[in-house]
């Protein structure tokens, strides 16, 4: 047993958790954090996204210890409030979700996605191509991923206008 | 058309919980004092189990259980049914072999479960089932249809001699033979409908809580029919009377078939729950969804289509090996027969057809119905048929399916099914016109200056959903009825509750069944819910599944919305002092027609409650329920063409675009209905380019992760351009067809046609790799 220290959407927490214990049972187990759930155990369908440091990574392929220290958000710590992440209000407005049991993973991934190519400045414009190949790592079985893409392109517009706004 | 009425695009009222991360699915649900499950599983395609010895994993600190096929059997909880008894050609009913949940004697496919570990933690449990040495003595094995009917094969059930289960036939055999004997052209084609692992992005889970002093279970699971499992669970499987058995199946992470079915682990969590006295939670993970959720299609077919010298159809020969894996689950005698065979006729006027299934037992995990379950096969059948005869023919694909097209409605096929209504031609026009078909040649000539080879394909595809008539489906051996329920709730204030027996896990019910109340009352949407996935709740309901929630469910909803409206009437017409007649519904109130006299909705509501002053003799309260049984199936149709571009060196194949143009009657949710589809076409364009449940001689699974097996992912498959061409169903009074399947059922057969039209040969199986393409593409 080891005691794990991080801070998950802005709060500071301790658990003592098997040395075993992956990021996603911590999060989920330990936690009661469930929006972030395990699609295939083989880090292949990214329904297990959460931000370690501001960084998109896998949690069902991380040891909580390695999560020890760092500042992880998961999709239960993006909305301000009742206010949406502009990237959960384009997944429901342009219907890129169905059982919405790959959504939690495809909002953490997009967002990442789109705050490196909205970092890149003026050049780092995302289109249909850029956005399908970064969405690699996550699988959806619903969508077809059409309307998941348009959101996507839709929440990076939102995001640059917020960006600027702040 | 309001807002939020019928026709509108209203974002879905759902998706807060699951954009939040507030979703409930099955594993995020903790009982006190709940313990976990862990399987042990054959390693092994075919063998005897001689022996299990668990003395070690029981003395590991937190091992409540291990308990064995042979305890399960001892306990006579009953072995897996199959719900629709066939009949084959010789009038002997199938043949089936037992299928014990845990097997006590014999282990016939990789992954069947032998025993189960209950301990206090899922890594406890697992970690004892590796504690847990079990005996077995290996039998040779057999994965392939035609390995397994050949002499000499290993034979998998006493019960099934020569591994076939039966041996079915529809149609007319002698009007077939003769119309080929006058054929002024015969063209054939053998083609192998790859086996499928559906992949809901949500393993399957179970929870199992009995109550002791109660005698009472409650079973959360990933179910798209909770009261079906309630049933099964109850009529065949003996876990409890139904009424001590609740089924909740809360949110669910999709579907496409695999979760109608009940399966070998929601039985052993139920029986276990009784055994250890304590809540037992089993969460299946990839590699189990891989070895245990029920796989699909896995048809090896042999046709022949004759035509006259008008290239007219005059007659269809199919003969189909199914296989059915290790046992036959609850659906899976019917996948082959009565949901494939009847949609052999396809678009097309054919006045004589044959079809010969011959289903099959063999070493691997079992199949049954995946997305569109048997009407993808025969649509893809058919229009490869019809691809390779235009080839043949010398004719244009699209002009030779519309020599052949039925134009007029009703339609009787031979092979059961009467189509209500279509208009094949306005959606193949819409989908030539959509792609520019008539600009493709200047397009391959500038592809091919290029170095890439560009084609087209086409695939018209119809299915039967709607499912079904309670009476037809009975006649034909199905041991359930089909019909759906409803239950509207009106509460004191005037919000309203709709229960339903459908089941959503994607399909967006929550908004769409609001949508009808919205149109009929003039009500929001936010003052109504949708009740559904719980048997303490809903009376009854046969779940989602054949693109049947809208045509069936939504109907049940309004016959209920019907009755409700009826008494509402009478009570705004008391309040009113006006005859019940002159009492129309307008925007959320109940006027009398022609004068500025009104009540609102919700006081219409109240009165029914408060029973202060309602119509003499009448009960209080504002409640009604429905069942309705469809009259026929329902026929979806339409075109798809794909364009596509392949690069000869590489075999890789690039979409260009893809057009669909569907006729599903009326859209209740035009941009739920395109998400439908969406979905659809990539399975179905999954299926032909990436997809294949394979297993090697032995029976060992090669492809049980996502590691191996090729899932789409964003980047395999292109945006979609969508339209929708429509008659209105006449079946039901929405004039609904269903949209849940089409896209499964007509891609496969657009993308394979576009490929070998491009390539210039017309033999190649799927799924199509770049190897194969590249392989096909440098044949000799």
């Amino acid at each position: 047993m080891s005691t794990v220290k991080l801070t998950v959407n802005g709060k500071a927490v301790a658990v003592d958790v098997e040395d075993r214990t992956l990021l996603v049972q911590l999060l989920r187990d330990h936690l009661n954090l469930t929006g972030t759930h395990v699609g295939c155990d083989t880090s292949q369908c990214g329904a297990c996204v959460v931000h370690m440091d501001g960084k998109a990574v896998k949690s069902c392929t991380m040891l909580a210890g390695q999560a020890d220290g760092a500042n992880v958000t998961t999709i239960e710590g993006i909305a301000k409030g009742d206010e949406l992440h502009p990237m959960q209000a384009a997944f429901r407005d342009n219907h890129g979700l169905q059982c919405g049991y790959c959504t939690p993973g495809m909002i953490m991934s997009a967002i990442d996605i789109v705050h490196r190519h909205n970092a890149q400045g003026s050049g780092g414009r995302l289109d249909e191509a850029t956005v399908r190949h970064e969405l690699e790592g996550n699988i959806c079985r619903c969508t077809g991923y059409h309307n998941i893409v348009k959101a996507v392109l839709d929440a990076a517009g939102r995001m640059k206008v917020s960006q600027a706004a702040e | 058309m309001g807002v939020e009425g019928i026709g509108a695009r209203v974002v879905r009222k759902e998706d807060k919980r699951f954009i939040t991360g507030k979703g409930r699915y099955v594993d995020d649900i903790k009982l006190q004092g709940m313990t976990h499950a862990h399987f042990i599983r054959s390693p092994h395609a075919h063998a005897k189990v001689k022996g299990i010895d668990s003395s070690a994993a029981l003395k590991m600190p937190g091992v409540v259980a291990v308990l064995t096929g042979q305890e399960i059997v001892d306990d006579k909880v009953g072995n897996l049914i199959c719900g629709w008894a066939i009949t084959s050609k010789d009038g002997s009913p199938m043949k089936m072999g037992a299928w014990p949940a845990m097997a006590p004697e014999t282990v016939r496919f990789v992954g069947q479960a032998v025993a189960v570990v209950i301990a206090e933690s899922k890594n406890l449990a697992r970690d004892a089932a590796e504690a847990v040495v079990v005996n077995y003595e290996e039998l040779p094995a057999v994965a392939d249809v035609h390995a397994a009917i050949k002499s000499g094969a290993p034979q998998l059930h006493p019960e099934a001699p020569g591994n076939q289960v039966y041996d079915w036939v529809i149609g007319d055999e002698g009007a077939a033979d003769a119309a080929f004997a006058k054929a002024a052209n015969v063209v054939k084609l053998d083609v192998t409908n790859n086996r499928l692992a559906p992949n809901a992005m949500e393993p399957r889970a179970a929870i199992a809580d009995y109550d002791s002093a109660e005698e009472h279970f409650t079973l959360y699971t990933t179910s798209q029919n909770p009261h079906v499992a309630r049933l099964v669970l109850s009529a065949f499987y003996n876990i409890a009377p139904e009424h001590k058995l609740r089924v909740i199946a809360p949110d669910v992470g999709g579907g496409f078939g695999s979760k109608i079915f009940i399966y070998p682990e929601e039985m052993v969590a139920l029986w276990a729950s009784k055994k250890v006295g304590r809540p037992v939670k089993w969460t299946g993970d990839r590699t189990e969804a891989f070895l245990t959720d029920a796989h699909g299609r896995d048809h090896v077919t042999h046709a022949e289509m004759a035509f006259d010298a008008n290239n007219k159809i005059t007659g269809l020969k199919v003969k189909t090996y199914a296989n059915f894996g290790a046992y036959m689950s609850l659906f899976s005698s019917s996948v082959p027969t009565y949901l494939y065979a009847t949609l052999l006729s396809g678009q097309y006027n054919i006045p004589a057809i044959h079809a010969e299934v011959i289903g099959v037992y063999t070493n691997t995990t079992p199949v049954d119905a995946y997305r569109g379950a048997g009407r993808p096969e025969a649509s893809y059948l058919i229009e490869r048929l019809m691809e390779t005869a235009a080839r043949q023919l010398n004719v244009d694909p699209a002009a030779l399916r519309r020599t052949n097209f039925i134009t007029q409605f009703p339609h009787q096929t031979p092979v059961i099914m009467a189509y209500d209504v279509g208009d094949f031609n306005a959606s193949l026009d819409a989908a030539m016109k959509a792609i520019d078909y008539a600009g493709f040649p200047a397009r391959k000539a500038k592809a091919k200056a290029d170095g890439k080879l560009r084609g087209i394909g086409v695939s018209c595809y119809i299915e039967a959903c709607g499912i079904a008539p309670s009476k037809a489906v009975g006649s034909l051996g199905a041991g359930v009825g089909l019909w759906e329920s409803a239950e509207v709730r009106v509460n004191p204030v005037g919000t309203i509750e709709i229960l339903t027996g459908s089941h959503s896990h994607g399909q967006g019910h929550e908004t769409t069944f609001c949508q009808l109340v919205a149109e009929r009352l003039g009500v929001p949407i936010s003052q109504v819910s949708i009740v559904h996935g719980d048997t303490d709740k809903v009376q009854f309901g046969m779940g989602t599944y054949g693109s049947r929630s809208a045509a069936v469910g939504l109907t049940a909803i309004l016959k209920a919305m019907e009755k409700m409206e009826s008494k509402a009437k009478k009570i705004a017409a008391h309040a009113l002092e006006a005859s019940e007649g002159d009492i129309v519904i307008e925007n959320g109130e109940f006027k009398v027609a022609g004068t500025d006299k009104a009540i609102a909705f919700p006081m219409v509501a109240l009165a029914a409650y408060t029973a202060h002053n309602l119509p003499d003799g009448m009960e209080p309260g504002l409640k009604e329920s429905a069942f309705y049984d469809p009259t026929n199936f329902t026929f979806p149709a339409g075109t798809y063409i794909c364009e596509l571009e392949v690069d000869p060196g590489t075999g890789k194949t690039s979409f260009v675009n893809f057009v669909a143009a569907d006729d599903f009657g009326r859209l209740i949710n035009p941009m739920i209905v395109e998400g439908q589809v969406h979905g659809g076409l990539v399975q179905g364009i999954g299926q032909a380019l990436l997809e294949h449940a394979i297993y090697d001689s032995n029976g060992q699974p090669v492809t049980a992760s996502f590691m191996d097996y090729a899932m789409p992912r964003a980047d395999d498959v292109p945006s979609f351009n969508l339209s929708h061409t429509t008659t209105l169903c006449p079946g039901n009074p929405l004039g609904i067809k269903g949209c849940g399947e089409a896209g499964a059922i007509g891609a496969s057969a657009a993308v394979i046609n576009a490929i070998t039209d491009a390539i210039g040969k017309n033999n190649l199986e799927m799924p199509a790799t770049p190897d194969r393409v590249w392989r096909t593409i440098h044949a000799a």
